[in-house]
């Protein structure tokens, strides 16, 4: 009877370990590490089956805040970072864990805040003028803290506005360390003001009273750009692959696919790896 | 916005229109979550056993330990797995960062002290009913072990439950050491987490739902099983 159970335990093992060698019998794949703003905006779900249906490659996005997925990067867990926040990028290159910096495309920060609108801010064009009024008014804000591309350019932009952050903060700025999308959720139950990436704003499911009540101003403009992890630093690097994925990036077929990506009409992302400057 | 009801249909649609996808989340799920409750319960169950029967110096701290770590937490246990699995890591060359085996390796982690506690717990309760009979019999504890583990067979499936209960509703740790790939890496739990980020609050409730049905089934066939079993061997 003992036996049996035994022999029982061991076959069920054993089937456990065929499923799982049968789910791992993929071939050809690259791993991204990404933001939450690709992810959560349903970017790569639109762009990826062409990619792979043209070259047979697979590609694995890790989803995480700009910060997160560079560290990643930096320990040699991915092939390819593509992220939001440049002055990151740029130093992720200088230290040598990246080959090479492709801009990819662009879209742009919203303020998004209740209809209530505490700061009395709906409406504005000036980013500058509008954290002003919010931090004046102690207008309930909810920041990503989590070292995202979007978090480091809320910060620029109150630097930008002549707001000394950590001397003005009190219970109205409302840190959370978490995604874009929870960051939302947590604004639109809060009925507080954020800071969000249009792609993941359109996207968004649970708006509720949240509405955009800042845009247009320039300096909300975010850029997204792309890299190979430096296979010098790292040989596991799939360094063939991973620049395959970029190249269709930033070629024409790659940039006519990231600008059909629409919702509900609305065009998410601008492609423009033809911009030196980006 | 509708945002009361579950929405019957969408998961309905989930299930056969892309479907392909959302039963693959399912099955990696439980592929993932019965792989590790069972390597956890084989090496578990002796290990629990032992723990109850074998005298031997430290064995008080070793239990208090044991029964801290049912404790562990999950985001823990995930990023210690991340930080060992990670290419610049211990075992990093065995590329098992994000990938099923990683949430395994996190699951059977943190579903094996579980086990270990709630066996020894049983067989000692088992054992001072059975301890003049089995000496009587010229059994020493070591070789009781078996004995006593396969009549406790019954109450052990409920250990097992347990376990299965903490890794199949575990999102922290293979949230980390499996990255959420869509596809790949992408479970009930973790897909509830994402819809939940992406505002699809509806949609999330709904794969919870789904994903309570799917222990609900478990646990019936397991109790259905055991209750069977014990009427047959007259324990009942």
């Amino acid at each position: 009877m003992l036996r049996r159970t035994f022999v029982t335990a061991a076959a069920s093992v054993l089937v456990a370990i065929g499923l799982l060698s049968a789910a791992e019998a993929e071939d050809r794949f690259i791993t991204v590490a990404s933001t939450t703003s690709t992810q959560d905006s349903g970017l790569f779900d639109a762009l990826l089956p062409a990619f792979t249906a043209k070259t047979g490659i697979i590609v694995k996005v890790i989803a995480q805040g700009t910060g997160q997925a560079l560290d990643t990067a930096r320990r040699g867990d991915a092939d390819v970072v593509f992220v939001h926040a440049k002055a990151q990028e740029l130093k992720f290159l200088e230290d040598g864990f990246g080959v090479k910096r492709y801009p990819v495309m662009y879209n742009d920060f919203v303020v998004v805040g209740p209809k209530s609108d505490p700061a009395g801010i709906a409406g504005g064009k000036d980013v500058a003028v509008a954290l002003k009024a919010i931090a004046d008014k102690k207008a309930p804000f909810v920041s990503r803290g989590d070292k995202s591309g979007t978090h480091s350019a809320e910060l620029k932009l109150w630097k930008a506005a002549d707001i000394d952050l950590p001397a003005v903060r009190g219970e109205w700025y409302r840190e959370i360390g978490q995604g874009m999308g929870a960051t939302l959720n947590t604004a639109n139950a809060m009925a507080a003001y954020t800071l969000s990436d249009r792609g993941t704003w359109i996207a968004f499911a649970n708006k509720g009273d949240l509405g955009i009540v800042v845009e247009g101003d320039k300096k909300l403009f975010n850029q997204y750009g792309v890299m190979l992890v430096n296979p010098a630093k790292f040989s596991t690097v799939k360094a063939e692959d991973g620049q395959a994925f970029i190249d269709w990036l930033v070629s024409p077929e790659g940039q006519s696919a990231i600008a059909a990506y629409r919702i509900d009409g609305q065009q998410l992302f601008f492609p423009n790896a033809n911009d030196p400057n980006a | 916005m509708q945002q009361d009801a579950i929405p019957i249909s969408s998961i309905l649609s989930l299930l056969t229109g892309d479907g392909g996808n959302f039963l693959g989340i399912i099955l990696l799920s439980l592929q993932v979550t019965i792989t590790a409750v069972t390597c956890a319960g084989l090496v578990g169950l002796p290990l629990g056993a032992g723990l109850a029967l074998v005298r031997f110096p430290g064995r008080t701290v070793i239990i208090v330990l044991v029964n801290t770590m049912m404790g562990f937490p999950p985001v823990v246990a995930g990023l210690a797995i991340f930080l060992l699995l990670s290419r610049s890591g211990p075992l990093g060359d065995l590329g098992l960062l994000f990938t099923p085996k990683a949430m395994m390796i996190a699951q059977f982690v943190l579903v094996l002290p579980i086990i270990v506690a709630l066996t020894r717990q049983t067989i000692e309760d088992l054992w001072t009913e059975y301890q003049d009979h089995m000496t009587s019999l010229g059994a020493g504890r070591l070789r009781s072990i078996p004995t006593l583990l396969w009549d406790a067979r019954f109450s052990l499936v409920t250990t097992l439950l347990a376990g299965l209960g903490r890794a199949s509703a575990e999102v922290g740790a293979i949230l980390i050491v499996g990255g959420n790939i869509a596809g790949f890496t992408r479970t009930m739990t973790t897909s509830i987490a994402l819809e939940t980020s992406k505002g699809d609050l509806p949609l999330a409730m709904a794969l919870g739902v789904v994903l309570m049905s799917l222990t609900l089934v478990i646990n019936s066939l397991a109790f259905g099983i055991s209750r069977v079993g014990a009427r047959f061997s007259g324990k009942s």
